[in-house]
């Protein structure tokens, strides 16, 4: 079991109606995560996000660490 | 000046071409990004961006820094807005300065368009019916 610190955008934030939140998971992988997550709060299909771990874009298969900060991304629309 | 930043409050472009402002430039490129009434036919009355600030502003400062490296430019930066914006309101202004004015165009193309693509921002539109969406960047170009 790890610790990991979750912040929600966009329409993520009003599916999980927080913006931020400790998960304690036994996912070992950010693809496990958000299929977790996804489960809870009826995220959308990961079809289209994306994933970044500790400020940086990352593979959906990689490995969590206890006290990572993870964040997905939905498609952007800066600009 | 060489800086990606993000702005909850109006922004100011005046003060930005002033900070750009070099003698050994002999030209400047801007780009505005505006609030626009209607996307697809359909009215919008306001906007709202949300931005992942932390990982963004590292993004943002990247993607300037290959500017820098690719184009002979001298300075660059852009700023974006955060939070509810009206019609007609300044959401993105990229600014670069140069010896010479074709590199200016080219880079200020290359930042506000890898800007859209990779920096984590989020646009909500309202519309004139009462409804609302998050929309992205691979629908509307």
């Amino acid at each position: 079991m790890i610790s990991v610190d979750v912040e929600f955008f966009a329409m993520l934030r009003e599916h999980a109606g927080r913006e931020r939140e400790k998960v304690e998971t036994n996912a070992d992988t950010a693809a496990e995560l958000y299929s977790e997550l996804a489960d809870r709060y009826a995220f959308p299909d990961i079809g289209r996000m994306k994933v970044a771990i500790n400020q940086e874009f990352s593979d959906w298969e990689s490995r969590l660490s206890d006290g990572d900060s993870v964040v997905f991304i939905p498609p952007v629309a800066g600009g | 000046m060489s800086d990606f930043l993000f702005s909850h409050d109006l922004l100011d472009p005046a003060s930005y071409r002033q900070a750009q402002t070099d003698s050994a430039c002999g030209g400047f490129v801007c780009f505005e990004g505006w609030v626009r009434n209607h996307n697809d036919d359909r009215p919008v009355i306001r906007l709202e961006y949300q931005a992942y600030e932390k990982m963004g502003i590292r993004e943002g400062q990247r993607v300037l820094d290959e500017a820098l490296e690719q184009f002979e430019v001298s300075g660059v930066s852009c700023i974006h807005r955060t939070g509810t914006l009206e019609i007609g309101d300044l959401a993105v202004w990229v600014g670069v300065s140069a010896h010479h004015r074709d590199a200016a165009f080219s880079a200020c193309r290359y930042i506000i368009d890898e800007i859209k693509l990779r920096v984590p921002i989020w646009k909500k539109e309202h519309y004139a019916d009462g409804d609302s969406g998050w929309i992205n960047n691979e629908q509307a170009k």
